[in-house]
């Protein structure tokens, strides 16, 4: 191919491509428009995909019922591939269309850092459940975040409470060694300052062993536990690396009893290919765990599987993490909800008005039992300083072939220990980028 | 027809040394600075700055900076997302502890410290070269990734490692907004392209392309290898120090290492090779090009789906996007490997001779 037709080649491309480009739609704001930020590709995807999988199918549920109170969602999804500088390019992308995003939820905590500067700005509420800046459930500082549900803060204090009640009680944690395999991105390192703080609380060694992206090199991790024989594996891992782990864990012998994961290492794919290997590991669930037998989840079947509607396969719907994107996705449903009843019913709610119906969420038992969540997750109720909501959390294991409750009942969260805390990181941040934290007043506008 | 230089004489020894000897090309990068500095700025609306125009000015610059040593002194290096991240890592370090220092001090800063650790990581390359020089500066990379990762005075103590800065001005100007952010890094990379052009014209920049032609007959003719190398070094990581500083500060606002992985530094590669060695427009060229391109497959492939009615799902655009880039990679690397910039100095060739080629 000579030059010529080289240039002529790729002018003509241009050409096709300008003309085809999408012709940006006009803001037609009757629907409430839910921008979805998803990754079915990369490292993360096992994990990612039916994740967004559940977000996407309970926004078809809420339409199927007929919208949320008469207005319909409309949803777009942009892929990640978890990398922070592509999840900011999908926001920028997605903010503006279609009269305004109603709410952003990144499934990163990377993404997360980074739209935490933009979400003031543009006045779109970010929602990370289970995820994010464990600070920013002082939503006197951090006015958009709301970290649902729990925060990794949260989840390092209950998997020490649950340590400690194997151990029969606070006291015998002195002098233990307890290991932290963490994935080294700021979503690893989170828990660290309240482990260390616990740490010194109750007199045990916390050790970190830090798992570089995507985690599937792991001996020198596990040699290193190898040798100094740690009482506990804390598993701070998603995607691969927590199935890598596993497997590791079983090669060196290390007893899987004596591990435990966070919420993001407690799903299908991380056990499934280790199967028999993996048994006796047990991890924190976000409240919710496989729940198959929820009426949601049939809700879900009957109305949009049946009718050849569903995102994903049949069979993962009601698995872990399907759950997690679908609570998710219910959670900014719910906020939307509850912004119309302030806002004016039967309305498209903007950012900043979703943001007002987050903060004063209330789902009590009885609307979760009549949207069909009965049993699937407690009732959260939110304020302007607490944008968490609930700070439950249940512990699953995992028997060979199904994540079962091990426990029945519940753990929560040390409020006394954790609130100095966070209060203490947001005030910080708070002073270095010279925000004010709203006052009681404020609040209430 | 209109791309001809025949009537165009030079009087002076100024006129026949300037960057663009031809009145046709003074026009056309005057015309297309106007357009960048006043025309973009009335017409582009958000996305556009803040997902490409910005991403692209930054590592255009870093591409530039890393053009110095790869193509002009012949270096070939792995740790340009090493430096980047010292330039990034550096400011912020300046601008918090610092209390009011302005903010193009803490990214120069920044840049300076990047060409310190630099000259460090350069001298490795007075012993050795080519593939195993790159092995050694792939040192600085891992290097960099671990103490950013694990020396919490780097980051303020930041729980997470992540850092970020807000309140950014300069003499008064608020540095907030797409449009000033734009702005901003456009004239540093209108700055720096020209400091860059005119130092790789001067006598440093001959004895970099000496060193990279054959470095045993630069130093017969009287090159000293340990200056030529390490001032490559030390400039090339001062570019790549500010565009790092530029990414941290103005592109992310609040960032963590992984924002300067090892993916940084191989990407930055590509941007020279597909952009063309030992050109300045290149290094643009191959910016926009892996910059841009992923962004615009991303979006047009399902449009080009909807006119055929096919609906392709999130996962097949961003596997077809990989499929295809990696494919135009390939396919230039084959058609041109010097680079997009020598297709672009064929094109102008061409038209010089037109319509009669030969």
């Amino acid at each position: 191919m000579n030059i010529r037709k080289l240039a002529l080649s790729a002018s003509l491309c241009t050409l096709a491509l300008t003309s085809l480009a999408p012709t940006q739609a006009s803001a037609a704001a009757k629907d409430q428009y839910f921008p979805v930020l998803v990754y079915r590709t990369g490292a993360y995807a096992a994990n990612g995909a039916p994740w967004a999988n559940g977000y996407i199918d309970y926004l078809k549920l809420v339409n199927a019922r007929g919208g949320i109170n008469g207005v319909k969602i409309i949803f777009e999804e942009c892929e990640t591939g978890y990398a922070t500088d592509r999840g900011v390019e999908c926001y920028e992308r997605l903010k503006g269309k279609n009269g305004g995003a109603t709410v952003f939820q990144p499934l990163s905590t990377g993404v997360t850092f980074a739209l935490t500067e933009k979400a003031p700005v543009d006045k779109i509420p970010l929602i990370t459940a289970g995820y994010g800046r464990s600070e920013s459930q002082n939503g006197a500082v951090f006015t958009w975040n709301f970290p649902l549900l729990g925060t990794y803060w949260v989840g390092a204090d209950v998997a020490i409470q649950y340590f400690a009640k194997k151990l029969g009680g606070v006291a015998n944690l002195k002098g233990k060694k307890i290991a932290l395999v963490y994935h080294d991105s700021p979503y690893g390192k989170e828990p660290i300052p309240v482990l260390e703080e616990l740490g010194k609380k109750y007199g045990f060694d916390v050790q970190l062993l830090p798992v570089a992206h995507p985690g599937v090199e792991q001996k020198a991790t596990w040699l290193q536990i190898r040798q100094h024989r740690p009482d506990y594996v804390l598993l701070w891992g998603w995607g691969v690396m927590n199935s890598t782990a596993l497997r590791e864990a079983q090669s060196t012998g290390y007893p899987r009893d004596k591990m435990m994961g966070i919420w993001w290492a407690g799903a299908e794919p991380d056990v499934k290919d280790v199967a028999e290997g993996a048994k006796g590991y047990s991890a924190l669930a976000l409240q919710h765990g496989a729940e198959p037998d929820a009426k949601v989840v049939k809700d879900i079947l009957s109305m949009v599987y049946a009718k050849g509607q569903g995102t994903g396969s049949k069979e993962e719907v009601g698995q872990v993490l399907y759950m997690r994107g679908l609570l998710s996705s219910m959670l900014g449903v719910e906020g939307v909800r509850k912004a119309q009843e302030r806002f004016g019913k039967g309305k498209v709610m903007t950012g900043e008005q979703v943001r007002w119906g987050l903060e004063n969420l209330n789902l009590d038992q009885k609307t979760l039992d009549a949207m069909g969540f009965a049993g699937v997750m407690r009732p959260v109720q939110t304020s302007c300083l607490d944008h968490m909501g609930s700070s439950w959390v249940r512990i699953e294991t995992w028997n060979g072939n199904k994540w079962e409750f091990s426990t029945p009942d519940w753990y929560q969260a040390d409020e006394k220990f954790l609130r100095p805390m966070v209060m203490l990181a947001s005030g910080k941040y708070a002073e270095e980028k010279k925000l004010k934290p709203r006052t009681p007043e404020e609040c209430k506008l | 027809m209109l791309y001809r230089e025949n009537g165009q004489f030079k009087t002076t020894y100024a006129a026949d040394q300037q960057i663009f000897p031809i009145a046709q090309d003074r026009w056309t990068i005057l015309g297309i600075l106007l357009i960048a500095f006043i025309a973009i700025p009335l017409l582009v609306d958000e996305y556009l700055f803040r997902a490409i125009l910005i991403p692209f000015l930054i590592l255009s610059l870093a591409a530039i900076g890393v053009n110095i040593l790869v193509g002009y002194c012949g270096q070939i290096t792995l740790g340009a997302g090493a430096f980047m991240a010292v330039g990034a890592y550096a400011a912020y370090n300046f601008h918090i502890r610092i209390e009011g220092l302005p903010l193009l001090v803490s990214i120069l800063l920044g840049g300076l410290t990047s060409a310190l650790v630099g000259i460090v990581f350069g001298i490795p390359s007075l012993r050795v070269r080519g593939l195993y020089l790159a092995v050694a500066t792939l040192a600085a990379q891992f290097f960099t990734d671990w103490v950013f990762l694990r020396i919490p005075w780097f980051t303020d103590n930041s729980s997470s490692g992540s850092v970020s800065v807000s309140n950014l001005q300069v003499m008064g100007w608020q540095i907030d907004n797409p449009v000033s952010k734009y702005l901003f890094c456009l004239i540093f990379l209108t700055i720096f392209a020209l400091l860059a052009k005119n130092m790789t014209r001067c006598a440093i920049g001959r004895q970099w392309m000496a060193i990279r032609d054959m470095d045993v007959a630069a130093e017969v003719i009287g090159i000293r290898p340990l200056f030529a190398k390490l001032s490559a070094f030390a400039v090339s990581s001062f570019f790549v120090g500010t565009a790092g500083a530029l990414w941290g500060f103005i592109h992310l606002a609040s960032w963590e290492p992984a924002a300067f992985s090892v993916d940084r530094s191989f990407q930055l590669l590509f941007m020279v090779i597909i952009g063309g060695l030992g050109t300045i427009m290149g290094s643009l060229f191959g910016a926009a090009f892996i910059v841009v391109l992923p962004i615009v497959l991303n979006q047009f492939l399902p449009a080009l789906g909807g006119v055929f009615g096919i609906k392709i799902s999130t996962a097949g655009v961003s596997h077809a996007e990989l499929i295809i880039f990696g494919g135009l990679i390939v396919f230039f690397l084959i058609k041109e490997p010097h680079g997009i910039a020598r297709l672009w100095s064929t094109g102008k060739e061409k038209l010089r001779l037109w319509p009669f080629p030969h």
